[in-house]
């Protein structure tokens, strides 16, 4: 599960319709518990560098993932995944998202219709790279989900 | 040479949660042999089959990417880090449409 607070679920929403009809990319930082919950704790929106197709592709350079990453350890944080948006398309993985994942990271999307945020979606990689396995959102922790007596 | 090797999040399931790990190398090729050689799972997921570094990871010698310097053989020096740099991208569509 990704606890993900409705502040910052907006702001990636906010993220998404400012950059359509282009892709938007960013950063999750937050942290990983034992008990199978992770929190995002803040975000590090990203520029996308696709300058060729930005309206269906994103790409992050390694120079964005390091700052990504020290940000997140000057904060105490780990990098947890990564957000895009998906322009007048569902908020599922392409193939393409398959191909270019890595496991353990969540991968949220959010759709972006006519300029316009929908769904909002979180993804995991399964380990043998096979397919993506929906990760549930939520504000905050529910009783009995994630949480270790 | 002491040099340090910043292990991204989703590796670090295979260096037992560390997030760097130290290990004496005199080039960038040994330092990621000793990794490997120490943490076994991880060297599928660095490696081609043929011993390649595979094309989705970036190898970074302090600040300079390694394809832009000696490559592996990169010599290193006391007190360098190396950082093992995922290719992060995707999209929503098939290129061409
Ligand atoms: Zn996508």
């Amino acid at each position: 599960m990704l606890l993900l607070a409705k502040k910052l679920e907006q702001e990636i929403r906010d993220h998404g319709a400012r950059d359509y009809p282009h892709e938007c990319c960013g950063a999750m930082l937050g942290t990983d518990g034992d008990a199978g919950a992770r929190e995002v704790r803040a975000l590090f929106p990203l520029i996308n560098r696709r300058d060729d197709s930005p309206r269906n592709r994103f790409s992050i350079t390694p120079e964005d993932f390091r700052a990504a990453e020290r940000a997140a350890a000057e904060r105490g944080l780990d990098l947890l995944g990564w957000y895009h948006s998906h322009p007048d398309h569902p908020a599922r993985p392409s193939e393409f998202d398959r191909e270019h994942a890595w496991p353990w990271y969540s991968y949220v999307i959010v759709s972006v219709d006519g300029g316009v945020p929908k769904d909002l979606t979180s993804w995991q990689l399964e380990d043998d790279r096979t397919k993506f396995q929906p990760e549930v959102v939520g504000p905050e922790r529910v009783a009995g989900q994630g949480e270790k007596d | 040479m002491a040099v340090k090797v910043l292990i991204p999040t989703p590796l670090r399931q295979f260096t037992g949660k560390q997030s760097s790990i130290e290990c004496n190398a005199a080039t960038v090729a040994e330092a990621l042999g000793s990794l490997t050689g120490t943490f076994s799972e991880l060297r599928k997921h660095l490696f081609t089959e043929d011993g390649k570094i595979r094309s989705f990871v970036n190898v970074y010698l302090n600040d300079e990417d390694i394809r832009f310097l000696d490559k592996e053989n990169t010599r290193t020096k006391d007190g360098d880090t190396i950082s093992i740099v995922p290719s992060i991208a995707g999209g929503s569509r098939r290129a061409g449409k």
